[in-house]
């Protein structure tokens, strides 16, 4: 997934529309910002508010309540490490660490490349630990495989 | 001839671990060499730690192959694989597979057997034979078969579903709603995510039971946003259902209406709590509501609703074509029935399991586990996601049963069992609860918003050896305050977990 930051009202219109300009479908409208856009940014929560027919504080309760919607503009890639239990119980806070290390960014930080983001739970707790990379969980990741993982990312860019 | 039949998981483990790269090597393969095959993406068998698991069909036998990669696949070939062939990844025949035969596969019985996305398939299989019986009995007939299995609900609570249903089809409204509760947050659970990118139609199914039940032609589906595969798989299968006359108007010529809808969450573990999730599918923030008024009469948009996780719906097609009484003749004392448990964290042969409830915990993690993957002792189990007890070794005996684990201070939730080796801090996983607590509270009582903060505090001061015992009164109090004036289970039963590490592994606390 490659995310472009630069806003645009026209696109943000059609999302609202796509969804019959439902206000009870906020959260999907939102989700299909943050696909479009990467983030949610100020100018897309009062644009909603007004296209649903809702106040801005609706909306900036919605989009400050949940882990998806970020405010600001992630890296061309966003990698999820499961931070749960069954994740935990095969090195998950080792792998936490060395991902930390390799890509020299901090839980929650970005690089130009890459924001890292805490997840809880991917449903592969079988295949622990699971990361996540845009749209893809990968299972079994050790520190190697996950600098391979990483560095599949950098080769395609 | 027929061309051979080669299956090849489209499921999130599986691919998680490079199904999608084998099923290319395999179609590489067979178009380079010319060779006929059908390439079939079925659902996982459950067998997670033989993944990527894959199969070819020889003599109407399922031949698999395990632990596959794609380097694989040129091998494969030339042993003669389109025959079965020998090879250090062969497994044999699927149906030998003792992991698998061994279970008692009520409501995963189609999957890894049939191709999800495909209604024939899925109808060779018994499919919509459930909803076909619902409307030939009626509607009567379906609550008391639901009720007669003795089903309770599989998202953790364990309520009775037949009573549900009951109230929400006794209730007068212009409107009545069925929403499939699969925000599956748990830990250590992925039960739900199996079923529905494996079996989705079972789940499709099972809803339009439901509503044909309670009288309600509209179902929504809430789906966590970290299965974006489900998604697909889901929305592919509403719409071949559709096609083929089993959902939207008049279903199969009679008068009987039922659409479904899904909804993305977008990251919150709260909205798995049931009224958080009506909340957030009427587009707000997922804050718990007050109960009363129950969901089953007043739920989703003020209308009479039914809440139920995957696999409660799930189960009910088998339940209305073979009877209650057999599902009822599964299971212990009030646990009747099956549960897909999921072996999950350290342990060798991870995976889904489906059994009948009286199992014990050794049984599933020693007998099906192959216990820890590190192979050292193991030291502790959590049970039931990030809200259940931390098991100690001398507990593994305890049956699987909801009273029995209510009465060691535990619980089943949705099946998640979570192992844990001999190099684990406890204190560590005590202070996790509380912190993941402090992250996922939805905010609106007290208890939970702050104590879960506080808790995190005052565990750190316990490791640091800061008047330690002030401090472990005080967080035993805070236990106390959280479990007695929490609004729900997210604030109440977070202390679940700490206390069972401050009962059974003290030691880590250095009390």
């Amino acid at each position: 997934m490659s995310v472009t930051n630069g806003y645009d009202a026209e696109v943000a219109s059609k999302i609202v529309a796509r969804f019959d300009a439902k206000p009870e479908l906020l959260i999907q409208i939102l989700r299909g910002v943050v696909e479009r856009f990467g983030y949610v940014p100020e100018a897309a929560v009062r644009q909603l508010a007004d296209e649903l027919n809702l106040s801005r504080a609706d909306v900036h309760g919605v989009v400050s309540y949940y882990h998806d919607f970020r405010t600001e503009p992630p890296g061309k890639h966003i990698v999820k490490i499961c931070q749960a239990e069954a994740c935990q119980a095969m090195g998950s806070r080792e792998l936490t660490a060395h991902a930390e290390d390799a890509l020299g960014i901090r839980m929650h930080g970005s690089n130009d490349d890459i924001t890292l983001e805490p997840v809880y739970c991917l449903g592969n707790c079988a295949c622990s630990p699971a990361i996540m990379i845009d749209e893809r969980t990968h299972g079994r990741v050790n520190s190697q495989r996950f600098d391979e993982l990483i560095g599949g990312l950098e080769a395609d860019d | 001839m027929a061309r051979t039949k080669i299956y090849v998981p489209r499921e999130t483990s599986a691919i998680s671990v490079g199904a999608d790269d084998v099923a290319i090597a395999i179609a590489r393969h067979s178009k380079k060499s010319g060779t006929d095959v059908q390439l079939i993406r079925n659902g996982s068998w459950g067998a997670s730690w033989l993944e990527p698991l894959i199969e070819v069909e020889v003599d109407q036998q399922r031949i698999a192959y395990g632990n596959v990669e794609p380097g694989d696949v040129d091998g494969l070939f030339q042993n003669g694989f389109l025959d079965g062939g020998e090879h250090a990844r062969r497994l044999g025949p699927i149906q030998d597979i003792e992991y698998l035969i061994t279970q008692d596969r009520w409501t995963f019985f189609r999957v890894g057997l049939i191709d999800p996305l495909s209604v024939e398939s899925y109808a060779e299989h018994q499919g919509f034979s459930g909803l076909q019986q619902a409307i030939e009995i009626g509607s009567e007939a379906v609550l008391d078969a639901v009720t007669e299995s003795g089903l309770r609900g599989r998202g953790g609570a364990g309520f009775p579903t037949g009573i549900k249903w009951r109230t929400v089809a006794n209730a007068e409204a212009d409107q009545k709603y069925i929403t499939c509760n699969a925000d599956e947050g748990d830990s250590g659970t992925f039960s739900d995510r199996m079923l529905m990118e494996g079996d989705p139609m079972c789940l499709l199914e099972g809803m339009a039971i439901a509503g044909y039940a309670v009288g309600a032609n509209k179902g929504y589906i809430y789906l966590r946003s970290e299965y974006p595969l489900t998604y697909k798989i889901l929305t592919r299968a509403i719409s071949a259902a559709e096609h083929a006359g089993w959902l939207g108007k008049n279903i199969q010529g009679s008068e009987f209406d039922f659409d479904i809808e899904i909804h993305v969450g977008a990251g919150s573990y709260v909205c798995g709590e049931e009224t958080a999730m009506l909340e957030s599918l009427e587009g707000k923030r997922g804050i718990v509501r007050y109960r009363p008024p129950l969901p089953a009469l007043e739920g989703l948009f003020g209308k009479p609703t039914v809440v139920n996780n995957v696999i409660t719906l799930a189960s009910v097609p088998n339940i209305i074509r073979l009877g209650g009484e057999r599902y009822a003749g599964f299971g212990v004392n009030r646990s009747k029935g099956t549960l897909a448990f999921q072996l999950a964290g350290n342990i060798k042969r991870g995976g889904l399991v489906e059994k009948a409830f009286g199992i014990t915990l050794r049984e599933l993690i020693d007998g099906y586990g192959g216990g820890t993957a590190s192979g050292r002792p193991l030291k502790a189990v959590q049970v039931g996601g990030p809200l259940g007890a931390y098991i100690p070794e001398s507990q593994l005996d305890t049956p699987l049963d909801y009273e029995a684990f209510a009465e060691i201070g535990a619980l089943i939730g949705h099946g998640g069992i979570v192992v844990f080796d001999d190099l684990v801090n406890m204190a560590q996983q005590a202070r996790f609860a509380m912190e993941f607590c402090a992250i996922e509270s939805c905010g609106k009582c007290t208890p939970c918003r702050i104590g879960s903060v506080r808790g995190v505090e005052v565990i750190d001061r316990i490791i640091a050896g800061t008047d330690r015992e002030e401090n472990y009164d005080l967080l035993v109090e805070l236990c106390d305050t959280m479990e007695d004036a929490s609004l729900c289970a997210m604030g109440g039963m977070t202390p679940y977990p700490v206390r069972s590490v401050l009962k059974y592994f003290a030691e880590d606390f250095a009390l």
